[in-house]
């Protein structure tokens, strides 16, 4: 395993753990305002330092990964299971069907999405659980036309073809022959899915449309580190390293499995 | 050549009007209208205001009346400006969008094709780690990061250029924004253009070519730059979508008054008319760029040409 590769593991890691758990040992919470320390530099009472309004910033920013993180999670497990099924259902049963399915993908990525996102957002509150699906229907055109063209390779193997001569329920072999083979694929896209979809997710809390305080996230935090940058440089440093290793950690993962699986691979 | 760009600019009426009812429909659904505010109207006022904006019709009927008037290209007044059109908003707005996208693509393409090149010239060497570590580094640092990061070096601390604002589009305050626009453009286009420069620098033709003699420099530009370009072409089309959505941010960033900030005031006030024409407005352009990305490529390669007429 390459170092990078190795590197970003251990971040993700990291990362992983101290925003899961972090805040439960922080003597901090992330709405208690101190009075006497607003806009403090990093020392040891204030690891991070704290905010304009005086609040920990290192223990929101782990809150902010964990909304983040969880937004992600979600998200990336809608779009994966709409994609994958919607990818293999053309795919395997091919003609009419596969036509008519793709086309609507099509018209789909014709759409200015991120403007519909947006407008959906807008209009149905700020449910965080809307933020989930809305991200999730907006990344799973990709996931399906990845799998669709990997399933119609598949469909014409001899083992699945011996497999229907044998007279297999074909959901049977959806489930014991296409969808195994397909696992390397999903685990690429998913991994690189992730990375798209925090960063959708902290571009509308930038523009104040996504996560609603009292809750937090990485984007919201950099929109608040930005406003108030000159009195406290910090709050915007932090959240920003935070946001960006961690992309960067995915984007490097996500491309060394795809090295990992399909050494051929052409398209970057 | 031409059948195709009648052919697709057919192919996109369609799906304009997709976007048009789409967007239409979802707008009315959602709660709220755009005369909701903290004070309400007496009812008598209301009344004559959903009236004069004929927001009291069925919904079928306004739809009607406004595919009509769009179609003539009025996208009527705006419902939070009062006495300015949609049509005037819109003029304000969209040349600074356009103006900061096109300078952008512009910095995108000529960094990222000789940084691309460079790169792949010197496979598996330092200058190629240093400049793929920049490139996956420029896609992953979001530009709401950059942005403020370049002012506050760039503007506050230094002092060598404006913070913000448009200036009647003085180029010394658009040349923050346009960097922070291009940066994961020009990530991603070096990126796209280093694998294709690898790719068809193993092609026997190029090989021949340096076998009679040719510098790398010629057989570089006569040989395989046209060859390699062809995926940061297709790219162009997805980058145009995605510029409109990156320069909101960046126009909110550095305070240009360009159309994203009337998308997403308009979308917060249920400005329907506005919200409307900025989708359209996007779609349209989308379609538009897809276009010229076409019609470039099947100039660029008339192999692409024989494929279309087959297919």
């Amino acid at each position: 395993m390459k170092l990078p590769i190795k590197l970003s593991l251990l971040w993700l890691l990291c990362v992983l753990i101290s925003c899961v758990f972090g805040p439960l040992f922080s003597v901090y919470d992330t709405q208690t305002i101190h009075w006497d320390a607003m806009a403090t530099e990093p020392s040891q009472v204030f690891w991070w330092g704290t905010d304009v309004m005086g609040r920990d910033l290192l223990v929101r920013c782990l809150e902010g990964g964990r909304t983040s993180l969880a937004v992600a999670a979600v998200a990336t497990t809608v779009s994966v299971l709409l994609g994958v099924a919607y990818g293999i259902i053309a795919g395997y049963y091919g003609g009419r069907v596969d036509l008519l399915m793709m086309r609507m993908v099509d018209v789909l990525y014709a759409l200015p999405f991120m403007f519909l996102v947006i407008l959906l957002l807008v209009f149905f509150g700020h449910s965080l659980w809307l933020i989930f699906v809305g991200i999730g229907a907006y990344m799973w055109l990709d996931m399906a036309r990845i799998v669709r063209g990997q399933t119609l390779v598949l469909k014409n193997q001899p083992f699945i073809e011996a497999s229907q001569v044998l007279g297999q329920k074909t959901r049977l072999i959806i489930f014991y022959h296409v969808l195994p083979n397909l696992t390397s694929v999903i685990l690429v896209y998913a991994t690189l899915t992730v990375p798209q979809v925090i960063l959708i997710e902290s571009f509308l809390s930038f523009l104040g449309l996504g996560v609603q305080e009292p809750l937090t996230s990485w984007g919201a935090l950099v929109s608040e580190g930005a406003e108030n940058w000159q009195l406290a440089p910090w709050a915007l440093w932090f959240p920003a390293l935070m946001l960006s290793l961690t992309l960067l950690s995915f984007n490097v993962l996500g491309d060394g499995l795809r090295d990992y699986f399909d050494p051929k691979h052409k398209d970057i | 050549m031409i059948t195709l760009v009648v052919k697709r600019l057919l192919l996109a009426l369609p799906v304009l009007w997709l976007i048009l009812t789409l967007t239409f429909f979802l707008l009315r659904a959602a709660p709220g209208g755009p005369f909701d505010s903290e004070r309400s109207l007496a009812p008598e006022i209301e009344a004559q205001v959903v009236a004069k904006y004929r927001l009291d019709l069925p919904l079928y009927l306004q739809y009607g009346q406004y595919l009509g008037q769009v179609l003539v290209g009025d996208f009527g007044p705006s419902y939070q400006y009062p006495d300015v059109s949609v049509n005037q908003l819109l003029a304000s707005g969209l040349p600074v969008s356009l103006t900061l996208g096109f300078w952008a693509l512009l910095l995108a393409l000529t960094i990222g094709i000789p940084l691309g090149v460079w790169a792949a010239l010197h496979q598996g060497q330092w200058q190629d780690t240093t400049a793929m570590v920049v490139a996956v580094g420029g896609i992953s640092v979001p530009n709401y990061v950059v942005g403020p990061m370049l002012i506050a070096w760039l503007a506050v601390t230094w002092r060598w250029l404006p913070a913000g604002g448009w200036q009647g589009g003085e180029w010394d305050h658009l040349l923050l924004p346009i960097m922070t626009l291009a940066l994961p453009f020009i990530a991603y286009i070096a990126r796209l253009m280093r694998v294709a420069v690898i790719d068809v620098w193993q092609q026997p033709f190029i090989q021949v070519a340096l076998a009679k003699g040719l510098s790398i420099k010629q057989v570089m530009i006569r040989h395989a730059l046209r060859p390699a370009f062809l995926p940061v072409l297709s790219y162009l089309g997805p980058a145009a979508v995605a510029l409109m959505t990156g320069s909101v941010v960046i126009e909110q960033i550095f305070g240009l008054p360009g159309l994203g900030r009337y998308f997403v005031q308009g979308a917060l006030n249920r400005d329907y008319t506005l919200v409307m024409a900025v989708v359209l407005w996007v779609g349209l352009l989308t379609v538009i760029f897809n276009l010229l990305v076409d019609v470039f490529s099947f100039l660029l390669y008339p192999k692409l040409r024989t494929q279309e007429e087959t297919s």
